[in-house]
């Protein structure tokens, strides 16, 4: 199976090469296709979008404050249902992790806890790079920024899990580097009613200190060494994904040290550091496979 | 101009109309009038707007508006979408993002709750989306109040929205049904505030004429905006970043930030003529008139003295200026009914040949002085004969603003007239620092 050859957004836009999130987006819109609204908090998204008067989509674009995402879908999917267009067009609310899990996160909560019908993307480059590099609520253990030059010395917030409190139907998360894999899931978003939440993984080479070609490799590495994990979770059914599906077997997971390393942002960590990294992978995975035993 | 401006058309609700509605509900004609509160006469204009979306968050004195509405929709008296979000903040952007899809929206709120919202209020403006925010004024705590001044009201005065003031529920009503006309005129496109002091209005039940549906969507049809974001065939968003300069690439043009602003206060000064306009179109439809649409004045005509001031305020003045004329004073009332835009020509033209002005401001532009107070000094520098102005703090956090405090300032001021004694210099009507006998002043406030 292939990408439609269809695309949605002008070559040319104005994020960086190399961008983990211009692809996100590329694959989201490729999914949802044209009848597609998208609304949009100040992120690196906004840069994207490009300046007045040459928007780089061929779809609707709403523009939101920073807090604003969850609410403006809100009022986007409230407006449609008083046209009574409300099947005849997706609305995508696509923010970065600082919109999302710091900022955004009572607009989100409430939009969701009033069921609104739409999709919200999250695509987490893990800091607030449009600004400089600062660090959010997603920003891992032991990564410097701009704001924790000593290192950050909490581990990220567990989006989805918050989300997943809200009893929402469909949870997803993904990254760039299986474009198939979150292909799909979009697509499947689409069909459902209500709110829809996916967390994306979003490689960011100024952000995280990488060759820009390497985008795709360090997401796979993020994927392979067990950091980040692909799954889906349906009406409260969790389902792992197949990119992830071997690593529920530790010893099939490569070493952290492999993703840590290829970064700029993890190369200050002490031996210390890199082993409460792998608690931490360890204890995520325990918790999945428990979930896994529980369901079946 | 000015001439329907005499007490017997000028709409207030007073005691005649009460007669008169008693009478009808004898002989049972009119069952359009009712009586209600002024939260309730902002929620029939939106039922009768037939708004398609509204967004709101609970907020004292506000809450009866969306609780009425939340009733309408149950009882399918209206066919809207109500968000009901968790804070002002999502309620101001669900109503921007609505406005944006091409709905006609609105919601109401008071004083923090206005505040929350600030941040959306200049992004409605520079999106050019025609919502209606009904404010119930309260005072901005610490100290905490629920009571009415108008300090939330004048907070917003920068960010590029109309602000009406009202003094009866009926103007409440009416004034709504106008704004919404007005705001949607493609000369004009911008968010407006209806505003009326919070339980002087918002909770006192007054008659206010229900005009027929069918007369209200003749006078106010359907919005045709500038923008819809669900025509997603034809547009390609909104309000992307401009830059400071224009941009110029081989694809064309684009304006930037800057023409964009230049074109929200064209369009606000332009809106005076059409806030005009579509005041006198509502007054030949309704019969109903509110001075010229931007102030009323109460009699003036022999004035050499006037009294400004904006909603209860100037309500209360009403009935200062009977004992003040009784003492032999020409004495009257501009009770300003447009805060934003500032009608600097309509108020110098009015003040040209009027010799005092007392100013009654319940509200502090703090560090200066009352915002009417001044900004009607800086409106009337260019008057050739300037008339003497006095401006006093009244009523701030719902103290009583009495008869005899207008009076007495009244007397103060033309006294200090008389002295030549003009100052920027704060004076507060109604205070009871000598009440506060428990306390050690110097505790409390500055030594003076």
């Amino acid at each position: 199976m292939d990408l439609p050859e269809e695309e949605f957004i002008y070559p040319g836009t104005r994020a960086c090469a190399g961008c983990g999130m211009a692809l996100i987006y590329r694959i989201a819109l490729k999914a949802l296709g044209a009848k597609t609204l998208v609304t949009v908090p100040a992120s690196c998204l906004t840069v994207l979008h490009g300046m007045q008067g040459f928007c780089s989509t061929k779809v609707s674009v709403y523009h939101t404050p920073f807090a604003t995402t969850g609410a403006s879908a809100s009022g986007i999917v409230a407006s449609l249902e008083d046209k009574g267009l409300e099947n005849e067009i997706t609305v995508l609310a696509f923010a970065g992790d600082g919109g999302t899990t710091d900022i955004g996160i009572q607009a989100l909560s409430g939009a969701v806890e009033r069921g609104t019908n739409f999709i919200y993307a999250c695509y987490d480059n893990e800091a607030y790079m449009n600004t400089g590099v600062q660090r959010s609520g997603s920003t891992p253990y032991g990564v410097k920024t701009t704001t924790t030059p000593e290192g950050k010395l909490s581990h990220k917030k567990d989006m989805p899990k918050i989300l997943e409190a809200h009893g929402i139907p469909y949870i997803a998360t993904g990254i760039a580097s299986y474009p198939l894999d979150l292909f799909e899931k979009f697509k499947k978003a689409r069909t459902i009613h209500g709110s829809k939440y996916f967390h994306i993984l979003s490689p960011c080479p100024p952000g995280w200190g990488y060759d820009p070609k390497d985008t795709i490799s360090i997401g796979r590495l993020a994927v392979q060494t067990g950091f980040w994990i692909l799954y889906e979770i349906e009406n409260g059914i969790f389902k792992l994904s197949k990119p992830s599906s071997r690593y529920l077997d530790p010893l099939k997971r490569k070493p952290i040290e492999e993703y840590l390393k290829a970064q700029k942002r993890f190369s200050e960590m002490t031996q210390q550091q890199i082993k409460v990294y792998k608690v931490y992978i360890d204890n995520m995975w325990k918790d999945i496979k428990r979930r896994i035993e529980c369901q079946n | 101009m000015y001439g329907r401006m005499s007490r017997k058309r000028d709409y207030y609700g007073g005691g005649e109309i009460l007669m008169s509605l008693i009478e009808n509900q004898k002989t049972n004609i009119d069952n359009d009038i009712k009586i209600i509160t002024g939260n309730h006469a902002a929620a029939h204009a939106f039922r009768q707007a037939r708004v398609g979306v509204v967004s709101a968050y609970p907020i004292t004195p506000q809450s009866p508006v969306v609780e009425k509405i939340a009733e309408f929709i149950a009882n399918g008296k209206l066919n809207a979408r109500f968000v009901k979000v968790e804070s002002e903040h999502s309620a101001l952007a669900v109503c921007c993002a609505a406005s944006a899809t091409g709905s006609r929206v609105g919601t109401a709120t008071s004083a923090h709750g206005l505040e929350l919202m600030y941040e959306m209020l200049p992004w409605a403006a520079g999106n050019r989306l025609p919502i209606i925010i009904n404010l119930a004024t309260r005072s901005l705590g610490a100290p905490w109040s629920v009571w009415t001044d108008h300090s939330d009201f004048i907070t917003i005065r920068d960010v590029g929205w109309i602000q009406y003031m009202c003094e009866n529920n009926q103007e409440i009503y009416d004034t709504n049904l106008q704004a919404f006309k007005i705001a949607e005129n493609s000369r004009v496109f911008l968010p407006s505030i209806v505003a009326y002091d919070g339980y002087i209005l918002s909770h006192t039940m007054m008659p206010v004429k229900l005009e027929n549906q069918e007369e209200v969507d003749e006078f106010l049809p359907p919005i045709n905006h500038h923008i819809n974001l669900s025509n997603i065939s034809t547009i390609k968003g909104i309000d992307p970043v401009t830059t400071p300069n224009i941009i110029k690439r081989i694809e064309g043009t684009a304006p930037g930030y800057y023409e964009f602003r230049y074109a929200l206060q064209r369009s606000l000064e332009n809106s005076i003529d059409i806030i005009k306009e579509v005041h006198d179109e509502f007054t030949k439809k309704f019969g109903r008139s509110y001075g010229n649409g931007i102030y009323k004045i109460i009699q003036t005509e022999d004035a050499d003295t006037i009294i400004y001031a904006m909603g209860s305020v100037a309500s209360q003045a009403r009935v200062a200026i009977k004992k003040l004329r009784a003492e032999g004073l020409k004495i009257g009332i501009v009770s300003l009914k447009l805060f934003r835009p500032y009608p600097y020509e309509d108020l110098r033209d009015f003040f040209k040949d009027k010799e005092n002005i007392i100013v009654f401001d319940r509200d502090i532009g703090y560090g200066y002085e009352g915002v009417l107070s001044y900004e009607l000094k800086a409106a009337l520098y260019s008057l050739k004969k300037k008339p003497n102005i006095k401006g006093f703090i009244v009523g701030l956090g719902g103290r009583d603003v009495k008869t005899e405090h207008i009076i007495s300032g009244v007397h103060k001021a033309l006294n200090q007239f008389k002295q030549g004694i003009f100052t920027n210099k704060t004076d507060f009507l109604g205070l009871s620092l000598d009440e506060l006998n428990d306390y050690d002043e110097s505790n409390y406030f500055d030594s003076r």
